[in-house]
């Protein structure tokens, strides 16, 4: 298990190597760079600019530099847009938040999702399944950024119960529209994939070997079919989590809750390039770590698995 | 009184393309430490009338008649009923042992499972009874397999596990169904010498599903052959072999490999009935060497011992005509 | 409740029946037309489909022509609304703003109508992308099998695993800021459409191989290797066919997706510039004014955002079930 460990952090080495190379090559020949701006800058100011961001230097030994800087010292260095903040210092700032929000929303679909999913299943064709099923099928089309106006319509134009928006410290108040927005179509694809893995594990022939044993359901559903139902759920988490990390972008737009999500948007409009690269270089790294996690989850839970 | 009486059993499964009745009107019985066995291609009901005894049938399955245990009607009893059924009083063990165990747990586990859910005892307690009941069923080494999982059993091993889950709380009546087929015909052989040796051993009755009347022959008393979801013929299992009665049993007995011939097999022609549009008459009919005119709309009521139309020398006849062939 | 139905078809002629039956069974299993016509027959007896075909033909039919009988165009500022809208911007028919306007008084249906078209064919190009791209990728790397294969696989693996909304980003905003290609017309939908089909080809390429897998030993295609049939034959007379069924569900289900993708990018003002909208801009336009009531410059963009969706995959749900009828 350590030595697969070790073999899927190595192979994500090189894959991280590359999307920072690409989105280095893209920020140094895009244009709209923080040299190029609409004044023409005396000569001078511009060396001195490069001279600051280090591009006076060639190319190799830009992108070593930044590597080497993101590696040892995870500095993801200047920010291109803001003087008084590095990207670094985005980082310190927002990702607290987006973590904060990000796991409650996380916790809220896996331990929402699971149950519903589970229950909708033992008791199939019951007003509970097609209620489920019904809101699961809703949730589809109701992505974050839908979400999001809806719950604001609803708690804070009509009935005036939550702030649109801000930060606040994270305060509980500020923090329930934007978990739900976020955690809602999640929730909703695990309650789907729990429930039709369920379903399939409660068809398999070990789970009538159990009923055969004379074991009440809820025995056969809690030690006979939860373990194996949920390993399609575990394999999904992956992707909640990637979606989750590209959802916070909106969830931070539009509720103003200052996450990195929020940098990145800024950054985005503005041409901040360095930002961008540094957020979505820490971003892809999160994932892959969060995927082997998962993947080890995984060979833990079957014992058929052995890394 | 029979320890098990099955009386005019019917199974309907309700399915998108409507109606599927699997089982219709199937009688048959077991004696207390007697052992029938219930013999039939696949899709001729035999399996279904085994689980509808527990209350085992798929959630779209519907069962009608009785099941008497020991004089009582157990058929769609409540499920407290069954669950004390279940395990403790009938023991049951799957077709396919590759995925009768829960991959996911450990064998001793699951074995112990059995016994933990029906007598009081302690876990540790249930985990030596189950090493003893696999010593039982001659796995080498039990004591250490307990703590392995499924998939480091062998197919055989894993049949041997089953067998020793279905047998930890003694029960009355042992339900097997089709337990050799997905296994290596070596190992059916000693399977099947593994049942008979704990039939002796805890004085209980079998119940033996199975497709393969080479198998019957040495483990039952009596015989039933099913087809399309009917009673074709029943008896004693010497009578059957020795003077079949029916053109279905006759086709099946042509059909069992010699081990004097060249395994020529005599199989019967055509194809298994569809059960979501069942003759109103019997269902062997299209496949019958006898069948004529009363046979495709009127069904053939049960004597006893047979349900068929055709004259019984003419059955016999058929079978003169087929048995010097599967003898050659 | 649930008595035995009686079958229609047990009442005449049961040989002429059985035999049908059999004819039926064999056709199916040599694919081909009847395959599609079966399938054809089972989504028109799918009300919720059928109706969401409908539907969707309804919104298809108003994008195209309702830009040409609305009173207004997409991009004019009505000023006798502006710095009044709450009152004068209201939906009416006598103003000819139907749909009321946006913020800066310019006519929501045409506005709407206009985001229709772009993020209907951002969905459907996209989706045609990444189903391209996917089938043959899936199909080569399943064809050639081995290492090809693993290599292949593995890649799509490690590809998976990049939060590719921010690559697309990334990408829109070099597009963007670049004035050369801003010369090239159309360059935003062109990297829309390119930069969205690109990122979601992977589950295609997964499932287009993992169906090829299957193919390739099925016995139709082995017969048809065994009797000389060339590779390319094959693989265009037996496996495409096969793909296709699952191609098309799960090109129907992609398209919705990629709508989300271009509404979510284009929600944070990084796809569709003005004046030209899509859906998602239009989303991001009325959540701007939730607080200021004037709702419906939410709601109409989210009326035919949620209906088209849910009319999407009613559809993909269909066309799987009629063509996967065992997947019920």
């Amino acid at each position: 298990m350590l030595v697969y460990s070790i073999k899927r952090i190595l192979v994500a080495i090189p894959v991280l190597l590359i999307l920072v190379i690409v989105s280095y090559l893209v920020m140094v020949l895009a244009p709209g760079g923080p040299t190029s701006s609409e004044r023409t800058l005396p000569a001078a100011v511009i060396a001195n600019i490069e001279a600051r961001y280090g591009l006076d230097q060639p190319l190799w030994k830009q992108i070593y530099d930044y590597v080497e800087n993101v590696v040892l010292r995870f500095d993801f260095g200047p920010s291109f847009l803001r003087r008084d903040l590095s990207v670094n210092d985005m980082i310190a700032q927002g990702f607290p938040v987006t973590l904060t929000y990000g796991a409650l929303s996380f916790v809220l679909a896996v331990a929402v999702g699971v149950p519903l999913g589970v229950v909708a299943a033992v008791r199939q064709n019951t007003w509970l399944d097609y209620l489920a099923v019904g809101f699961s099928v809703g949730a589809q089309v109701l992505p974050n950024f839908v979400m999001a106006p809806i719950l604001v319509v609803i708690f804070t134009v009509w009935l005036g119960w939550l702030p649109a928006g801000g930060w606040n410290g994270g305060a509980p108040e500020n923090l329930v529209l934007p978990v739900i927005a976020l955690g809602t179509s999640f929730m909703a694809s695990i309650a789907r994939l729990t429930r039709s893995s369920m379903l399939e594990t409660m068809n398999s022939g070990f789970i009538r070997t159990a009923r055969a044993k004379g074991m009440p359901m809820r025995k056969v559903v809690l030690r006979h079919a939860l373990k194996p139902a949920m390993l399609p759920v575990i394999s999904y988490l992956g992707p909640t989590f990637v979606g989750m990390i590209t959802g916070s972008v909106v969830i931070d737009y539009f509720f103003s809750t200052g996450g990195i999500g929020g940098f990145l948007v800024n950054a985005a409009l503005n041409r901040d390039y360095s930002t961008m690269m540094g957020i979505t270089i820490l971003i892809g790294a999160l994932t892959i770590l969060f995927n082997l996690l998962v993947d080890l989850t995984y060979a833990w839970i079957d014992p058929r698995i052995r890394y | 009184m029979p320890l098990l009486e099955i009386d005019d059993l019917a199974v309907t499964f309700a399915t998108p393309g409507g109606d599927v009745r699997a089982v219709d009107g199937v009688s048959l019985s077991v004696d207390e430490g007697g052992a029938t066995a219930v013999v039939g291609e696949s899709g001729s009901g035999k399996s279904q009338t085994a689980f509808s005894v527990l209350g085992l049938l798929a959630k779209n399955g519907r069962a009608t008649g009785a099941v008497r245990w020991d004089g009582e009607d157990i058929l769609n009893a409540p499920d407290r009923r069954l669950r004390t059924l279940r395990g403790e009083e009938i023991g049951i063990i799957f077709q396919d042992p590759m995925t009768s165990l829960n991959p996911f747990m450990r064998v001793g586990s699951q074995l112990a499972e059995a016994l933990t859910e029906h007598r009081g005892v302690s876990r540790r307690e249930a985990e030596r009874e189950a090493g003893r009941m696999l010593d039982a069923v001659r796995i080498p080494d039990a004591k250490a397999r307990l703590r392995q999982y499924p998939h480091e059993f062998s197919g055989g091993m894993r049949q041997r596990v089953m067998i020793a889950m279905a047998l930890l709380n003694r029960p009355r009546l042992l339900i097997a169904d089709e337990p050799t087929t997905a296994l290596d015909v070596t190992v059916q052989a000693q399977i099947m010498e593994l049942l008979a040796d704990l039939r002796r051993e805890f004085g209980m009755a079998l119940l033996l599903i199975t497709h393969d009347l080479g198998i019957v022959a040495g483990a039952c008393e009596e015989t039933v052959v099913m087809y399309g979801g009917r009673v074709m013929e029943k008896g004693p299992t010497a009578d059957l072999f020795a003077a079949p009665t029916h053109p279905y049993t006759v086709g099946l007995l042509a059909a069992v490999p010699r081990i004097d011939g060249d395994g020529d097999l005599a199989a019967i022609p055509g194809d298994p009935p569809d059960m979501s549009r069942p003759l109103p008459g019997c269902p062997f009919t299209p496949r019958c060497p006898l069948a004529h005119a009363p046979c495709p709309t009127v069904r053939p009521p049960m004597d006893g011992r047979r349900a068929c139309h055709a004259p019984v020398p003419d059955v016999r006849a058929l079978a003169a005509r087929l048995a010097p062939e599967a003898a050659e | 409740m649930r008595a035995p139905k009686m079958h229609p078809a047990a009442a005449a002629e049961p040989f002429v029946e059985a035999a049908e039956t059999g004819v039926l069974v064999a056709d199916e299993e040599g694919g081909g037309r009847s395959l599609w016509q079966d399938a054809r027959r089972r989504f028109f007896q799918n009300k919720v489909a059928v109706a969401s075909l409908v539907w969707l033909a309804i919104v298809a039919a108003m994008a195209l022509i309702g830009p040409l009988v609305a009173p207004w165009d997409y991009e004019s500022v009505d000023w006798s609304v502006l710095g009044n809208i709450r009152e004068a911007g209201r939906p009416s028919i006598e103003s000819g703003h139907w749909f009321g306007t946006d913020e800066l008084g310019r006519d929501l249906f045409a506005r709407t109508m206009q985001g229709t078209q772009i993020s209907l064919m951002v969905g459907i190009v996209g989706a045609l992308a990444a189903v391209v791209i996917g089938t043959l990728y899936g199909a080569i790397s399943g064809y050639a099998g081995g290492r090809v294969d693993g290599f292949m696989m593995r890649l799509v693996d490690i590809l998976v695993s990049i939060p590719y909304m921010f690559v697309l980003i990334l990408l829109l905003v070099v597009v963007q800021a670049s004035a050369f290609l801003q010369s090239i017309p159309g360059i935003q939908f062109i990297a829309l459409f390119v930069g969205i089909g690109a990122i979601s080809w992977f589950d295609m390429a997964r499932i287009a191989r993992g169906q090829t897998l299957s193919l390739k030993n099925r016995e139709f295609v082995e017969a048809a290797i065994a009797t000389g049939v060339r590779p390319f034959r094959i693989v265009t007379r037996h496996i495409v066919p096969n793909l296709m069924g699952i191609v098309v569900v799960y090109a129907t289900l992609l398209v919705p997706n990629m709508i989300i993708f271009e509404s979510f990018v284009s929600f944070l003002g990084l796809g569709v510039q003005e004046p030209a909208t899509s859906w998602g801009a239009l989303l991001n336009d009325g959540a701007e004014t939730l607080t200021r009531g004037t709702l419906w410059q939410i709601g109409f963009p989210l009326f035919f955002f949620v209906t088209t969706l849910f009319a999407f995959f009613f559809i993909g749900d269909g066309l799987r079930d009629a063509l996967d009828p065992k997947d019920r």
